[in-house]
């Protein structure tokens, strides 16, 4: 399975280059824009660090630096990706600096944020461009030294000769490998070897978060910058028809207040260009308490949208989408919803006979689920600093894909790329909604227009309204039993607004006879994007507690149940286009159970859920633990079991699945954003009820399964299942199913 | 506009500001002291938490003009090295995922533990629940105040 030399004839590309003042520095593409030709650069003139990009710098004094290339949002690529470098390269963590890359996709690879794919992309580059670098230093000692390379061996940045008895740090011969064509087929480690990776290492900017260095865009600052606020519909349906800002240009500290376009009549938006509401009505002044308080003295008058067409140029094609008038109000969304659940829908995969299994079945159980749109929420609202002149632009701040963004800038402003530099800070959380790019835009034409560096801030007001949510679902399954309490047949049918979350060939598809799964959508005002796991976190909520129900009605045990399931669909799978392995999948099942002690006596005063689920590459599966605590269902303690292959960094990955684990629960029980007449009806905390320290778990216990397979993704496998399992614990404990989220809106009818 | 004259991490700071100005942006654009943050501007999620003689309050519900004489403190000044028990042991249990609400848990945890050096379980979950953190690091940030209560 793993390829374990370097390969530069496909996606990889690595090239060194000559650091100003000496050293050595390795940078790698991972997108296919131009040939390796095997040559160095050399780079004369600046003694300046800041001027030299890409993975690894070592200087002759034998300083060596470590760039991430991703951006960091809180799941620690700072600090694993480094990791990974370091083990190839092979040298002594404690001694190497990490610090961001600057973006550069021809140097640095993809530079996004998002799928849980940062450690599985860069897995295989950045083992490489470390393994390249050790060979080139090890080429210049065995040069140097006049004797055959395959004698020279390497400790923690040190090259050593033993027959001679010589050795010399990398920093000594970094210069002269810089000189050296980038070897081919370097053998990488056996990663039954390592000793950087997969031993636990301390987030590299731990002490600068603990003592608040300014990592965050929100932090950015620069000589004479402005800060921008726009105000937006408050109403999903509307746009700004007129405004008076007499009252707010008389406020302290306000430059400008002006309406604008985000893009003109006719622009075709990339995939991750979501636009909410086009027409800005922006506030410019000197610092944010002076425009959010002179925002309040606007006179705006804003009039319904009317019905509009919009041409998106997503990853799979040109794609128009007709985005509808009219004021949507959460209870009527769910009357639409209730009402095609029971019309026809597409199909999306069918197996054997499922209605005539139906009609046969000795038993049908059918239930329906739902959720509801939910905001992002990072503590971190939206912003994005932006200095543009005719000739260039630079923008800093939080966003989870620059690379995405930078070609919508670039139309935009009628900019060449290369004259473009984002720079990318830490994001204050991300969970997919900074991967849409509105905000880079609007903060870029504003600085043009008011020809001055800007900040755009969203309050947490702005940030909650704006859109861009988790879509709000409905699901309808269906089994049929036979006598005997077999499973013969699976039907799920689901929908959302304006997106389903169906996804057809995943479990329990490839395990039952005969199976159908069908998709319907309802178009919305209300935009719609990326949230932990799209999709996954509502359908392992409805398919896992709908499995558990089925279990019951069978007699069987709920793991027990889903195991033989996928002893079926590993044996003699069901259909050719199952998405995941049963046998990984049965794995983190067998895991949980084990560490759960699912069976034993002195757990049964817990009242127990278990879910499991795969997604993003991943496997998953939670064993929840519910009390009651002050007459309230509480998360006393979490088993979980992943299944990731590889873990870079330990620790890291089990804070990262605990982190999942809370927020699932607090999206279970308390998440959802509802409307009325188009208006958010919660619009800061005070109304969005977040999970709390006193509604956490006391312990969330972490297993990872070990084998040796390349690492896939960690930031949302954990995150799906949590809900199915919170809400088969909490039937458990409260007596009665739960089908609709937020959970906790029921409780009190109990 | 107004002249104050702020106590703020054993020094003394002037500023000229509206008085109704949140001590939050009085620090972040004012006094160029970032490591307090804004989350939400309703006092619903503790990220600007700071110390107004030594009690967390929520800084963006605290006017300038409210603050008078009293000492503030913010997480640029809870230790010199950033060293403070609180901060070492953060560290220690690698608490931080993104980061951003961490500097306003930590001064609530600091007050806290000022205040009750050895609180319990069900004490610590009461002081710190006006602190949301999106990326769910509780469990761990109620470790790390544990570990710093037996240190102290």
């Amino acid at each position: 399975m793993e390829n374990n030399t370097t390969n530069h004839s496909r996606r990889s590309f690595l090239k060194s280059s000559l650091l100003a003042g000496g050293g050595l520095m390795i940078s790698f593409s991972g997108l296919a824009k131009f040939n390796f030709d095997g040559k160095t650069t050399v780079v004369n003139g600046s003694e300046e660090w800041s001027e030299v990009t890409g993975y690894i710098k070592i200087t002759p004094d034998n300083l060596i630096k470590i760039l991430n290339p991703n951006p960091e949002f809180g799941q620690n690529v700072m600090t694993s990706l480094p990791m990974i470098i370091a083990e190839e390269l092979d040298v002594d963590w404690q001694k190497i600096m990490v610090e961001m890359g600057p973006h550069d996709n021809m140097k640095l690879g993809p530079q996004f944020t998002g799928g849980s794919n940062s450690v599985r992309m860069y897995w295989k580059p950045l083992r490489e461009a470390g393994a390249a670098a050790r060979n080139m230093l090890m080429q210049a000692a065995a040069q140097t030294w006049a004797v055959p390379v395959e004698e020279i061996t390497t400790k923690a940045g040190t090259l050593y000769h033993e027959k001679s008895g010589k050795s010399g740090t990398y920093g000594a011969f970094a210069s002269k490998a810089s000189a050296i064509a980038i070897p081919k087929g370097v053998k990488l480690k056996d990663i039954r070897s390592f000793n950087t990776v997969r031993n636990s290492k301390k987030n590299v900017e731990g002490q600068k978060i603990v003592t608040g260095k300014p990592l965050f865009g929100m932090d950015h600052t620069q000589e004479g910058m402005l800060i921008a606020m726009i105000e937006h519909p408050h109403a999903f349906g509307m746009k700004l028809k007129s405004f008076d800002a007499t009252e707010t240009l008389k406020m302290p500290g306000i430059k400008d207040v002006f309406s604008m376009k985000l893009y003109e009549d006719g622009f075709e938006q990339a995939g991750f260009d979501t636009r909410t509401f086009n027409d800005l009505l922006v506030v410019v002044g000197n610092t944010t308490w002076e425009v959010m308080n002179a925002r309040k003295k606007l006179k705006v008058i804003w009039e319904p949208i009317a019905e509009r067409k919009e041409t998106i140029a997503g990853f799979r094609g040109k794609n128009e989408v007709t985005i509808p008038a009219g004021l949507e109000s959460t209870t009527t969304q769910l009357a639409k919803m209730t009402a095609l659940a029971k019309q026809p829908a597409k199909q999306l995969r069918r197996d054997g006979d499922p209605e005539t299994a139906f009609k046969n079945a000795a038993h049908i159980l059918e239930r329906t689920y739902t959720a509801p749109f939910l905001a992002h929420n990072c503590m971190e609202p939206m912003n994005f600093f932006a200095h543009v002149t005719e000739e260039k632009a630079l923008l800093v701040g939080p966003h989870q894909a620059p690379g995405w963004i930078e070609p919508t800038v670039s139309k935009i402003l009628n900019l060449p790329p290369d004259k473009i530099e984002i720079q990318m800070t830490r994001m204050g959380g991300g969970f997919g909604l900074r991967a849409y790019g509105h905000y880079v835009i609007e903060a870029a034409l504003i600085s043009k227009k008011v020809k001055a560096p800007i900040k755009l801030v969203y309050s947490r007001e702005d940030d909650m309204t704006y859109g861009i949510y988790r879509p709000m679902y409905m699901a309808t399954y269906r089994a049929a039993l036979d006598a005997n309490k077999n499973l013969i047949a699976f039907h799920v049918k689901g929908g959302g607004i304006p997106e389903h979350a169906v996804h057809p060939n995943r479990f329990p598809a490839g395990t039952v006879d005969n199976y159908l799964a069908e998709g319907w959508e309802i178009p919305s005002n209300i935009t719609i994007g990326a949230f932990r796991a799209p999709g996954s976190n509502f359908n392992a909520a409805s398919e896992q507690s709908f499995l558990d129900e089925l279990a019951e009605f069978a007699g069987k045990d709920p793991i027990d149940f889903r195991l033989a399931l996928l002893k079926r669909g590993k044996e003699n799978p069901v259909g050719k286009n199952n998405e995941y392995d049963a046998d990984r999948y049965a794995g983190v099942l067998n895991l949980v159970k084990e560490k759960s002690g699912w069976n034993a006596p002195e757990n049964k005063k817990y009242s127990r859920g278990v879910a499991a689920y795969f997604c993003h590459n991943s496997y998953a599966a939670h064993v929840v633990d519910m009390v009651k605590k002050d007459g309230q269902p509480y998360v006393e303690r979490v088993f979980s079991a992943l299944d990731c292959g590889v873990v870079i960094n330990p620790d890291a990955a089990i804070n990262m699945v605990q982190g999942a684990v809370v927020d699932g629960i607090g999206n279970a029980l308390y998440g959802g954003l509802t409307h009325k007449d188009g208006a958010a009806e919660q619009n800061n905390f005070n109304r969005y009820r977040m999970i709390r320290m006193k509604e956490a778990p006391k312990t969330i216990e972490v297993h990872f399964v070990e084998n040796n397979i390349d690492p896939t993704g960690l930031g949302e496998p954990p995150f799906p299942p949590v809900f199915g399992a919170v809400a088969n614990a909490l039937h458990k404990n409260m007596g009665k199913r739960f089908y609709n989220q937020p959970f906790s809106k029921d409780f009190a009818t109990k | 506009m107004a002249v104050y004259n702020l106590k703020i991490n054993g020094q003394t700071k002037q500023v000229d500001v509206d008085p109704a100005t949140p001590i939050l942006w009085v620090l972040r654009e004012h006094l160029d002291m970032p490591g307090t943050k804004y989350g939400c501007g309703v006092a619903m999620c503790g990220a600007c938490t700071v110390h107004l003689n030594g009690v967390a309050v929520r800084s963006c519900q605290l006017p300038v003009v409210a603050v008078g004489n009293k000492e503030i403190t913010t997480i640029e000044g809870l230790s010199e090295n950033g060293d403070h028990p609180v901060q070492k042991a953060w560290l220690e249990h690698d608490v931080a995922q993104c980061g951003y609400c961490q500097t306003g848990q930590i001064m609530t945890a600091a007050a806290l533990l000022k205040a009750n050096p050895h609180p319990t379980e069900a004490q610590i979950d009461t002081a710190m629940s006006g602190n949301v953190c999106r990326c769910g690091t509780y469990v761990r940030i109620r470790e790390a105040i544990q570990s710093a209560a037996k240190q102290q």
